[in-house]
């Protein structure tokens, strides 16, 4: 999703607390993170990214077998007051997308990092990976922003 | 509190009960649809309730009076111009020579509506400096799509086709970027400058022969006039490209500032708003759009043309096929127009001057009354609207404008625009409007203050608010997620019914 | 200014206020060579004289006529309930519900249309308004272009005129075909949509690989006709299109909903559900589909939820769809809508009930088989043999020149087919007439003595007649 997103209190008083970055992902600047186990990669989006949509609603993923290439668009995520293109990491063929996201969006607000989980990728091309941020760089680029 | 009631309602649906009600209309004869074949007949009747009428006019009227309304209190909502609706236009609109009137009536027995029709167009030209005016789109939106549909067609009589690109600046109404989709451009959104107007460096450095048109809203979404129009304007023909001004604003400059003859090839007015036709809980509107010389031919169809005997008639299918055809049914929203022909000539010339005057001074005197409490952004003379922004006091009490805006209600307001223009932290949109009393400008701009006062004392009196309304905040997340739409007897969520 | 608030001292306050001497320096940032000097228009006019010209225009127009004229529009009897609820100013002069604790009259009288229009259509998701029926059904057509991810269109010639024009206008804007289904030229079908073509059509569509995303059809139809909905729509889903099922409120209270014969949208003019004509609105565009494309539907939705304590409210919902938060992705620019219309719309419903609405529709039928009897008696016979509701097209010579005439006898004879429908030869003569409730069997008999008179008198002028009717612009459209 784009830096700088629109952000609209909802329902919930939100928590302003700076959230922790995990280590071992990559990041985004568009505030995706990506989880590489052979090659496969599992995308999702960062807290920080779901903290700023708020309370998202609805999440939009690409069919099964679609060939991305990096950085294209490959969903939408919607908040209640918000909505965000989402990005693809890195490119390759979609295996997977998390199912349970259409009947829980919530997810993605709870638990980001595991059940949140969006699509997975078999990745094209492993050099893409050395583009993007570890957690320190993508720690650094939220607390400034 | 200037809601009038709290009586929340049962759904008409559970009022219903079987066998109640009717007996507005005669009982046809039997057998009088023994013609339709009964595989297109209904077999289960439809499940509409059923009351009689005291209850339904109960009901209504108790779901009315948990609305704000103008009516009921000051609303001074930016950009949507809620200014007092007066009553003698709708008593005309419901004159019954006006109301009856069928919209396929033949010219001959409609030269009253035709005439009301040619006569606004008239004083529409007048208002904005255009050459031609149509009254044909059904609101300002469908304006928006008539004026770029008619650019796009300008474009191609003259054999440019590569023109695919319309580009806004990023304080626009959504509605301009949502346009250009419809009609086939690609949006390319533009910073502001840092005093809040249009970057004309950057507007002109994304010019070129991809440029189909340039959409403005003037005075801003900010309710600061753009100083540099005239700039712009040249650089937009010069680069081939044509210019759309978005009108909803127009309620500022009445008499002082017309489009058409600083260099707007079209524009849209938005009678809602400028000419009080009322915004009946979000419409109905028109959209009249004006345009200059270049884009005549193609305005949409049909046209109302007065014949040389003095006469009125509406085009015909195909007479002018160069237009970019309808975007609707018939000729216009025809009983909204009879409001603004009465609004308009109810004011005169001069009248509409004030309007535009009092809007203006209204709200630079909220300004001025709010300035040692908000963040004002952009501090320059502003038009009938401004930006206060409670970034400030967002940092030191964690309180947001959200919660601003709810705890108003309580003290008897209509919260201002909130988040709109995208670009403002923590902004709120104040448009007072030129109706208001110097006494209600007071009141509200205290009330503003003691709010501020509260966030910093008692900032749960305002993140809790509000507290009077019929409803506390409510739960829209659980709205999106699982959405109910329509009442279905066995799906009614959350508590029984009140 | 005829609502001005301020006295002079007022004034001086706000300027002091202010820190300025006149209200002219607020102006100073409109660069000089752009400044305007004035409106020229005429001054201001009291109430009134305005009142008095007012009364004079409308007095210009006739409404005063015996008229059989619908296409579209149709005159029905509305409770006095529904305009004094309508001028309640806590309805008209409120706004959108954007704060929906002070809005929750308006949002659960919308949620309530959205619910009494979906048991008419028995469709899930219904839109809290759009324009009015044409630029409804070109709505629903480019929901269906969207859905499918394809780019044709096949719309029915027996959709309304105006509506096939709002289509192919809205449809020129993104570059999608817009091509139009014949109807029967003859036998008991005539009329109606063809089905044969439509076949051909769509496979067709299939070898060009352009397959088609939706299907209009009218039901009834602009001649009155009762399409063979569920066939149309059986064909349409074969082919992986959407059917989008142009409709007309009150006949949904005797005739099958969109719903049972498998329509996935639905579109129509609310006017009839008690809004007066007022020549061309404010009128109400109803657009409906099923569930599965409920994230293509433009226009607002209203949901019900429920507050911090736990009460039911409603609310606007999936929000994110709309042009204020998607801009340039969203799926229409609709904003401003029709409340207040769909509140009459529903006020309407609530005070005639299921009972009413089913009574209006069948006393409609009655009046307009009472018409075609004596119209056919005065020599103007149905055109089709199929199954109308209460609209028909008759045959009638020089009808363009009768209906003029039959002005003069203070009958409006409905439409000249042909100024609709200029490129169907089969219209040329030939008059579209409805009838409703609200028609009486005095102006039909009134209808058919003058319609008989005239006819009398065009055979006895003969040819000088239809030379006059030849040179005679159109008035209607």
């Amino acid at each position: 999703m784009p830096a700088g997103a629109l952000r609209v209190p909802g329902f919930r008083v939100e928590e302003d607390l700076h959230p922790m970055v995990p280590t071992g992902l990559r990041y985004t600047k568009d505030h995706e993170w990506v989880r590489v186990e052979g090659d496969q990669a599992t995308i999702g989006i960062t807290q920080f990214a779901a903290d700023q949509l708020g309370d998202i609603v609805f999440v939009e993923l690409p069919d099964i077998g679609r060939n991305l290439a990096q950085s294209a668009t490959f969903g939408v995520v919607e908040s209640v007051k918000a909505v965000s293109d989402l990005f693809a990491p890195v490119g390759g063929e979609v295996t997977e997308a998390n199912g349970d996201l259409a009947g829980q969006p919530e997810v993605v607000n709870g638990d980001p990092y595991g059940a949140g989980w969006m699509i997975r990728v078999r990745i094209a091309d492993p050099a893409q990976l050395d583009e993007l941020l570890d957690a320190d760089a993508y720690d650094a680029l939220t607390a400034a922003g | 509190m200037s809601v009038t009631g709290n009586r929340l309602q049962p759904t008409i649906f559970e009022l219903s009960r079987p066998g109640r009600g009717g007996g507005k209309i005669p009982s046809p004869p039997a057998g009088a649809l023994d013609r339709v074949p009964a595989s297109q007949r209904r077999v289960t009747p439809p499940a509409l309730p059923e009351l009689n009428e005291p209850e339904v006019v109960r009901h209504y009227v108790n779901l009315s009076q948990l609305n704000y309304a103008v009516d009921t209190g000051f609303y001074p909502l930016g950009s949507c111009t809620m200014k007092y609706n007066p009553k003698i236009d709708e008593w005309a609109a419901r004159i019954p020579g006006f109301a009856g009137l069928h919209p396929l009536a033949p010219d001959e027995t409609a030269q009253g509506s035709l005439q009301l029709l040619w006569e606004l167009e008239q004083a529409l030209m007048e208002i904005s400096g255009m050459t031609a005016v149509s009254l044909h789109p059904a609101a300002g939106a469908q304006g928006e799509l008539t004026g770029i549909l008619m650019i796009r067609a300008y474009h191609h009589s003259r054999g440019n086709l590569e023109r695919d690109e319309v580009l806004v600046p990023d304080s626009s109404h959504g509605t301009n970027p949502a346009t250009a989709t419809m009609a086939g451009y690609k949006t390319i959104t533009i910073p502001s400058a840092a005093d809040g107007g249009v970057d004309v460096a950057a507007f002109t450095a994304a010019l070129g022969p991809r440029t189909a048109a340039v959409m403005i809203t003037n005075p801003s979404t900010l309710g600061l006039f753009e100083a540099r129009i005239g700039e712009l304007l040249e650089a937009v023909h010069a680069a081939g490209a044509l210019a759309y001004m978005d009108g909803a604003n127009l309620n500022a400059i009445l008499g002082r500032f017309k489009p058409g003859e600083a260099g707007f090839d079209v524009m849209h007015f938005n009678v809602h708003k400028t000419f009080s036709t009322p915004h009946g809980g979000g419409g109905p509107g028109a959209g009249p759009v004006g345009v200059r010389e270049n884009l005549v031919p193609f305005l949409p169809s049909p046209r109302v043309l007065r014949e040389a005997d003095g006469t009125f008639r509406l085009e015909r299918p195909g007479e002018r096929p160069s237009s970019i055809g309808r975007l609707r049914s018939f000729v216009a929203s025809t009983g909204v127009l009879v409001r603004a022909f009465t609004y308009i000539f109810h004011h005169g010339g001069s009248g509409l001057e004030e309007v535009s005057n009092d809007a203006v001074l209204a709200a630079n005197y909220l300004k001025a009354r709010l300035a040692g409490t908000f963040d004002i952004p952009y501090d320059r003379a502003c038009k009938h609207e401004f930006v206060a922004s409670a970034s400030t006091l967002h940092h030191t009490t964690g309180v947001r404008t959200l919660d601003i805006a709810k705890r108003l209600i309580d003290y008897g307001y209509h919260p201002p625009t909130i988040y709109f223009p995208l670009i403002v932290d923590e902004g709120m949109l104040i448009e007072p409007t030129e109706t208001e009393t110097v006494e209600t400008l007071d009141a509200f701009a205290d009330a503003l203050i003691a709010i501020a006062k509260e966030a910093r004392e008692t900032p749960d009196l305002v993140t809790g608010a509000p507290q009077t309304a019929p409803v506390r905040r409510l739960d829209e997340a659980t709205a999106a997620r699982q959405p109910n739409l329509r009442w279905r007897p066995d799906a009614a969520r959350g508590a029984a019914a009140p | 200014m005829p609502y001005g608030p301020h006295t002079p001292e007022d004034r001086a306050k706000m300027l002091a206020t202010i820190g300025i001497a006149s209200v002219d320096e607020l102006f100073d940032d409109i660069p000089v060579r752009l400044r305007a000097s004035h409106l020229d228009l005429p001054p201001p006019q009291p109430e009134m004289e305005l009142a008095a010209r007012l009364t004079g225009l409308a007095a210009r127009n006739r409404v005063d006529l015996a008229s059989f004229l619908g296409a579209g529009v149709y005159r029905h009897f509305a409770p006095a309930a529904v305009d004094q609820m309508l001028l309640r100013g806590e309805w008209y002069t409120a706004y959108t519900p954007y704060q929906p604790e002070v809005s929750q009259g308006t949002l659960q009288s919308i949620y309530e249309y959205e619910s009494l229009i979906g048991e008419l259509l028995g469709l899930d998701v219904v839109s809290a308004s759009h324009y009015d029926g044409a630029s409804a059904t070109a709505e629903a057509a480019m929901m269906a272009a969207r859905q499918t991810r394809r780019s044709r269109l096949l719309v029915s010639r027996g959709v309304h005129p105006h509506y096939r024009g709002a289509v192919r206008t809205y449809a020129s804007g993104n570059a999608i075909r817009v091509d139009e289904i014949p109807l029967v030229a003859d036998g008991p079908a005539a009329g109606t949509t063809d089905l044969a073509a439509l076949e051909r059509m769509l496979a067709d569509a299939v070898a060009q690989s352009d397959p088609v995303a939706g299907v209009l059809a009218g039901q009834p139809n602009f001649l009155g006709l009762l399409e063979p909905m569920a066939e149309v729509s059986r064909l349409t889903h074969a082919a992986g299109a959407r059917f989008v099922a142009v409709v007309e409120p009150v006949s949904l209270a005797v005739l099958a909903p969109p719903g049972e014969y498998g329509a996935d949208i639905a579109a129509g003019e609310g006017q009839p559900l008690g809004i007066a004509p007022q020549f061309g609105g404010p009128y109400l565009g109803i657009l409906a589909c099923t569930n599965e494309l409920v994230r293509q539907i433009p226009g607002r939705l209203i949901g019900m939820t429920t507050d911090l304590d736990g009460r039911r409210a409603f609310v606007m919902t999936l929000r994110a769809r709309e042009q204020d938060i998607r801009r340039e992705r969203a799926a229409s620019s609709i904003t401003t809508n029709q409340t207040l219309l769909a509140l009459a719309a529903s006020i309407y419903l609530a005070t005639m009930g299921p009972r009413g609405l089913a009574d209006v529709a069948t006393l409609g039928a009655a009046r307009a088989a009472e018409l075609e009897g004596v119209l056919a008696e005065a020599g103007a016979p149905r055109i089709h043999s199929g199954a109308y509701l209460n609209e028909f097209a008759v045959h009638v010579p020089n009808a363009r020149d009768v209906h003029r005439r039959l002005l003069g006898h203070g009958v409006l004879a409905g439409l000249v087919l042909s100024d609709a429908e200029p490129d169907d030869p089969s219209l040329r003569d030939a008059l579209l007439v409805c009838a409703t409730e609200v028609t009486t069997s005095q102006e039909i008999r009134m209808f058919g003595d003058a319609l008989r008179a005239e006819l009398a008198g065009v055979a006895g002028r003969g040819d000088h007649a239809r030379t006059a009717a030849g040179s005679s612009a159109g008035t209607a459209r």
